[in-house]
Order: C-alpha cells, then structure tokens, then sequence
C-alpha cells in the first residue's frame, strides 16, 4: 500500500488513541493522577452505545450520543468512589493510583457478567460509501470518525479557551490551591473534568468498535496502554500534546503492521513508552509535572 | 497425606508467596513494579526449555531460570536511577507487556500456543522449601548493614545519598534479586501447571502479584506473604460460595478498599 | 601555617548558576584541617547552594571542589561521602519510619562492608562481627549527642531538637573528616543552643573539621576559627570573629548602608 494510504489509515486510528490520550492528560493535569481505570470507561462507553443501537435500533449518533454520557456517568462514579476518598487521607502517594487499578479490574469484570466474556460485533448502521481522493481510499466509516474525533478535539480546545469554566478548569490544573484562593470550586472542576475525559473516552469506545467491526471486556487494557503512550508521548497534562500523540502512535503501529511483523503491533506502544520515558520524559511537547525528582 | 485439592491450594500459595516476596524487594526501596508477570514469566520458560528439551535437572534448570529473570532484572532497573515513581510503574508495565509480545512470537518456546508438557517437579516439600529460603532471605538481609540502606534509600534517597549509600548499586541490586526471585517462582508454576503459554503471564499476573504485595503491607516482607496467601486462599473461598466467577470484582473492590482505609496495607508501613 | 599542608576542602573560582541567575559567583573558601569555619551571610547569600556544590548534590558551573587534594568536581554524593566529607540539611532528613538506633547505623554504611552475601550468612537474628560494632558505635554515637535514651523511638516521633541531634550523629557514624552542618541549632533555645556548640568544640578537638552555616550570630563568633561572609552568591569579607565583626561590608549586608556609617 502507499505510504500516504498508511498515514491516513494511520491518522484514522490514532485519533481514537487521541480521544483516550486527552482524557488521561486532562485527569492527570488536574490531580496529578494516572487514571488507571480510564481504559475500563472506554470499554465500557463502548458496550453502552452497542447496547443502544441494539436495543432501539438507533444509528451512529444515538451509539455515540448513549456511550459519551454512559462513560461520563461511569468516569465520574469512578472519582467518587475509587479516588476522592483517598486524596483526602495521607496515604502512600501512589494510593489513588493503585486504587484506579481495583477499579478498572471491578469495571472490567462487571463488563464480563454483563455482556459477556467474548468478543461481540459492532453493527454499524449507516450508509456504506468508499471515496478516492487522490491515490487514497477512505471508507465513510473512517470519515465519521475522523469528523467526530477532530470535532470534539476542536470543541474541548475551543471550551478550554473561550469559556468561563473550560479556563476555570486550565487554572485548577495549573494550581488548585491557587484557583481555590480565586473563589473557583475544585471540587466541581475535578468533576466535570472526570466527565469530559470520560465522555471522550465513551466516544472513542464507539469510534473503536465501528472501526474495528467489534469489541471485548479486554479492549480497555489494550487501548488503555496505548491511550497511556499517547499521553506520555505528548508530555503527561499536555493536552495538544495528546492529541498529537495518539495520532502519532496510530501512524507508528500502521506503519509497523505494513513493513514489520504484525504481531508485534502491540509492543510498538509499550516501546514508545519505554524511549520516551528513557530520552524524553517531559514528552515530546512538555509535561506540566515535575518529571526528575 | 493431603487430598489433591488442598495440596494444589498450598502449592499455589506457596508459589504465589515467593513472587510477592520478589516484588517486595524493589518495594522496600521504593520501587514500585507492575511488570514482574514478565520476570516470572522469562523464568518460566527458562526453566521449562531446559527440563522438557534439554533434559536438564530441575534444580539447574530452575536456578538458571532465576539467573536469567535476574540479568534482566538489572537491565530493567538501571533506568531506575531516572525515572521514578509513577513513571516508573508504567515502564514495568511496558516492560511486562513487551516480555509477553516476545513470547508470544518466540518460536523455540512455542509461540502463541505455549510450551506444554512440562514434568511435575514441583511438589509439595520443594515450595515449601522454596518459601523457607526465600523468606529467610528476607529476614537476613532486614536486620542487615544492606537492609538498612535499602530502607534509607526508600525514606530519602538524598539523605541516603550523603551519607554515602550508592543509589546505583542498591536500585539495580534489588530489582535484579527481585526479578530473579520472580523468574523462580515461574519456574516452579512451571514446572506445576504443565503447560505455560504467553497469556499465563501477562498484566493481570502483574496486577495480581502487585496486588498481593500492597494488600499485605508495603513495610514488610511478612505482609507481602500475608497479602500472597489471602490473593490465593480469597477464590477458594469465594468458590465455596459459589461466587468464584467474582474474583477480580472482589480483588478489585478490596484494592480500592485498602487503599481507602489503610493505604500502606494490612500490615501497616512499619514492621 | 605550614605551607605543606593541604586544606582539607579548597573550592575554586566555584559558580553555579540556574538559568541567567548566578546563585554561586566565582567563590573560593579555604577549609583548613582541624578548624571551626563559619560561612554566613543573609538569607539567599548562596550558603546552602554552597554546601549542595561541595557534597556533590548539584554539579558545579564552573570551578573546582578539592578534598584534601583530590578533585571531586562532578562526583556523586555517595563518593564524596566515602572520601569524609558528610553534611547535614537545613530542614532535618531523617529517615522517619526507622529507629533513631537505626538511622545512625545505617550511617555507617560507607565504613563497613558485606552486601546480600553476607547478609545471607548471619547467623540468624544474632548480630556478630561488624553488625556488632557498627550497632556499637552508633549506641555510642547516639550518647555523645545526647540521645542515650531515644534509640529505639522512630526517628519521626522526635523533638526538633533530638532530630537535629540525630542527624548529626547520623553524620558521625560515617567517620567523616569534614562536617558540613547547615544551620543545625535553628528552633533551639538558649540551653540547647550552648551544648550543641559544646558538642561541636569538643568534635573539633577529636579531629574533625567542621564548615557550619549559621544564623544564630552569637554562637557563630564564640565558637569559629574563622568566619567566610557571603552575599549575592560572593564573598565578601573573611576573617575571625573579631575581624568580621567589624567588616563595613559585613554590616552593609546585614544592617544596610546607615549602619555602616
């Protein structure tokens, strides 16, 4: 296939990854958090939306429309149970961390009895048409998720820079302690971040399953890790940083499935995570934290 | 003599007590590593190559299958110097992950469809053993001129620093025996579930075997047994009610549990 | 003086700098064996950045740090430890969760020897051989600071004062030629403030050589041989206590420029 075929199948992909991406960075920017359960809401936003289009028939927008508010429910629950408890007591620093971990392991297997340990299909109920544009082969799938994922992208930049509380959200990420002193709720911003990023994450879910024809309990641990490549890859809080990231990551493993082994399609992400960790561990666009002790 | 059931639960918990003592070695000095799946799985197959294709004696063949976990484990734990706390943990994650992509496409040891008919060495005195030794070690090395530096590097590496503990020598040393001990207790599963294969080994072992050692107490090498032996002994118990198919919700919810209530684990921070 | 011998820590034309800001500028101090010397100055005058240079917590910009001779530019703590030059911090870092016994055995660390081998070969729970006398010396070393009684509270669990103690004789256990201590009597009183300066006459008197910073004046001029001033990441005056008190420049840095007049 041509190269630029491969960076477009490329770019289809990682905007997925990109949608996971944000909401990891958007979590870890404002509680200096790696949420370990964001892959688990994913999934789950996935099956949702499935259940959805299953139930009443219903095309894309209802699929995604039931995952992105599912997801976000899911995400939000997931802070009140799983993490806010925590960041209240003098723990282990890496406590609310671990504790994102039981939660995407109560999540994953909740999944399990629920819809089934097995992969399912994804019907998608839409009109099929495939376009050329110049030596390049799009599938309307492929370009309802590269609308959806660079509309929203577009939509949180514009949220984050134009209104009251998308900047309220900016400055809790910068300084909670500060925007307290500035009269601005953390606890609300915490949990509308928590929506946003699960939300998206929902939606990827969707986009995922339509891409890829199907979905399983187990999607989020895979998707998760790449989600959490991205994130480093763009510098962990560094919104933009994450959207290129996970377009970045898309091209790399479609590229490396083209002329490498496909089997190691899975690893690309993790050595991403590895270089980037030993060369460049702001990432490559700048990490809001703290990273050499 | 014991029924075979109960025997395979001792068996198990032994095996699983011995690689939550190999993570606990990195813990004690502040190392926190979600890819130890990997370390057991690299002494695993080590292990099971040298007795079912080389006809190697077990006790060789287990020793080398921690030699080998270990080299890694030294590789793995010099960017340890660097990257720290929650960077490091996902790197193990990544470094787990990529352990089982490799076995998973390594041909000499099956590939995808594993490694399978392994002999049954491992037996009820040789982990009892196994979990003797390895709890020894951790005794010895607490009350010792090493078992301090390892905790001062965990309470603050600068201050361990200046009085002239070598942060390179301790970090590396300590995730290299961690991991080696690791690839042991994977030679022993081996060498008890008769077949392996990638999946055996992946990020739920990882998560499983992290598990056990936050859930017992950080602080102590007799919480992370204690935390092996309630991951272990929980799913039968659970399968007594019938709820075994609930495992991972029940881990899961503890974990959040624990860390709600008694962040540092059952045994607490301190001995 | 005899010009044969080697000061025990001489850094030359020493700066560091952070970004555009110069926190050390082309400082030189002489440490002479066997002395009590004082480096002071306001605060920000680049004191502790000082000490981080010479025990090797931050690399130096430029310049040179010598022990007794040898060139340690560049080394990591840990080397810098072996070769007797140890410190002490501003804010106390103890090792909390261990024992105060504990935290000053564990100095001893970089004077004794055995890793996991000899760990393995202890008889069990028995200590023998140099586990006996490191825990020897640190009991002794925990009575001459005057924490007799305190070895077995966690290091956490202390009075300020004890900690400060505790840290130092956390120091001593490692034998050093050079004690570095970064402002050890703040939050003191008077009494106690008295015995540490006991506490570190006597140590001089046994042979180890001291570089304090401090801010409590007077027990810097009663107990210093000589006294280095900093300001603005230079020196500015140096001396004895007798000298220094007296520096125009001094005065400038401390008071302002009415007082010098």
């Amino acid at each position: 296939m041509v190269l630029i075929q491969q960076i477009v199948n490329g770019v289809m992909l990682g905007a997925s990854y990109s949608l996971i991406a944000i909401g990891y960075t958007l979590v870890f920017g404002v509680l200096h958090l790696v949420h370990l359960a964001h892959g688990e809401v994913f999934m789950i936003g996935a099956f949702i939306g499935l259940q959805v289009v299953l139930l009443t028939g219903g095309g894309v927008t209802a699929a995604i429309s039931a995952a992105a508010a599912s997801a976000a429910l899911v995400g939000v629950l997931v802070y009140l149970v799983a993490i806010k408890p925590i960041r209240a007591r003098k723990g282990h620093f890496l406590a609310p961390m671990i504790s994102t971990i039981g939660a995407g392991l109560v999540l994953q297997e909740l999944a399990t009895r629920f819809f089934g340990g097995e992969q399912v299909g994804f019907p998608v109920q839409m009109d099929s048409h495939i376009w050329h544009l110049g030596g390049v082969t799009l599938t309307s799938v492929q370009l309802v998720i590269l609308a959806v994922s660079l509309g929203l992208m577009l939509a949180l930049h514009l949220f984050v820079t134009l209104t009251r509380v998308g900047m309220a959200m900016r400055a809790t990420a910068e300084s909670m302690v500060i925007s307290n002193t500035l009269g601005i709720r953390s606890e609300r911003i915490i949990i509308l971040t928590f929506a946003i990023a699960s939300g998206l994450a929902g939606v990827a879910g969707v986009l995922v399953g339509m891409s890829f024809n199907s979905i399983s309990p187990y999607m989020g641990v895979d998707m998760g890790i790449k989600g959490l490549a991205a994130m480093l890859l763009g510098g962990l809080g560094n919104v933009y940083g994450a959207m290129l990231g996970g377009l970045v990551i898309g091209i790399v493993e479609v590229i490396s499935v083209a002329y490498l082994a496909s089997s190691y399609r899975d690893a690309f992400a993790f050595f991403v995570i590895i270089a980037v960790l030993l060369f460049r561990p702001r990432g490559i666009f700048g990490s809001t934290d703290h990273v050499e002790a | 003599m014991l029924d075979p059931y109960t025997e395979s639960v001792l068996i198990f918990t032994g095996i699983n007590i011995v690689v939550a003592l190999g993570l606990y070695l990195p813990v004690s000095a502040g190392l926190l590593s979600l890819g130890q799946g990997g370390f057991m799985a690299i002494g695993a197959y080590t292990a099971a190559y040298l007795t079912t294709e080389l006809q190697w004696p077990f006790v060789v063949a287990l020793l080398c299958g921690g030699v080998m976990a270990g080299l890694v484990g030294f590789v793995v734990g010099l960017p340890s110097l660097r990257i720290k706390g929650i960077y490091l943990v996902i790197m193990t994650m990544g470094f787990g992950e990529i352990v089982r992509v490799f076995f998973l496409n390594f041909e000499p040891t099956g590939a995808a469809s594993g490694l399978g008919g392994i002999t049954t060495h491992t037996t009820l005195p040789v982990v009892a053993t196994a979990v003797a030794l390895t709890l020894l070690l951790c005794f010895q090395i607490r009350g010792s001129r090493i078992g301090r530096a390892i905790e001062a590097v965990r309470e603050d590496e600068l201050a361990a620093e200046v009085i002239g503990i070598n942060l390179t020598y301790v970090k590396v040393a300590v995730f290299g025996l961690g991991a080696a001990i690791a690839g042991i207790g994977g030679g022993l599963y081996a060498h008890y579930a008769t077949f392996i294969d990638p999946a055996q080994f992946g990020f739920q072992r990882s998560a499983e075997i992290f598990i056990m050692v936050v859930l017992g107490g950080m602080g102590n090498y007799a919480g992370a047994a204690i935390g092996a032996v309630v991951v272990t002994v929980l799913p039968e118990v659970l399968r007594l009610g019938h709820a075994q198919e609930w495992r991972m919700t029940v881990f899961g919810a503890l974990l959040v549990a624990i860390m709600i209530v008694r962040p540092w684990g059952l045994l607490g921070v301190r001995r | 003086m005899s010009a044969s011998e080697t000061p025990l820590l001489e850094a030359r034309n020493l700066t560091r700098r952070f970004g555009g800001y110069a926190a050390v500028s082309e400082m030189n101090l002489t440490v002479r064996r066997g002395t009590i010397h004082a480096l002071i100055g306001p605060n920000g005058a680049g004191k502790t950045t000082m000490f981080n240079l010479v025990t090797g917590v931050l690399p130096p910009t430029e310049g040179q740090i010598l022990i007794d001779g040898v060139d340690i530019t560049g080394s990591r703590p840990d080397r810098i430890a072996r070769l007797g030059v140890v410190r002490t911090f501003q804010g106390v870092r103890l090792f909390p969760t261990m024992t105060a016994l504990e935290n000053v055995e564990v100095g001893r660390f970089c004077r004794t020897r055995g890793g996991f081998l000899a760990a393995l070969a202890r008889i069990p729970g028995r200590a023998t051989g140099t586990e006996a006398a490191t825990r020897l010396r640190a009991e002794e070393l925990l009575e001459r600071v005057g924490l007799k009684d305190r070895g077995q509270m966690l290091a956490s669990e202390l009075a300020l004062a004890d900690q400060r103690r505790l840290e130092i004789a956390r120091a001593l256990a490692a034998d050093p030629k050079l004690l570095l201590l970064d402002e050890p009597v703040a939050g003191m009183n008077p009494v106690e403030v008295h015995e540490a300066g006991e506490l570190f006459r006597s140590l001089c008197r046994e042979g180890t050589t001291i570089l304090i910073t401090e801010h409590h004046m007077s027990l810097v001029m009663a107990i210093s041989d000589l006294i280095t001033v900093m300001n603005y990441g230079r020196r500015i005056a140096e001396g004895t206590p007798d000298q220094v008190k007296r520096d125009p420049d001094v005065l400038t840095a401390y008071l302002g420029t009415e007082a010098a007049a």
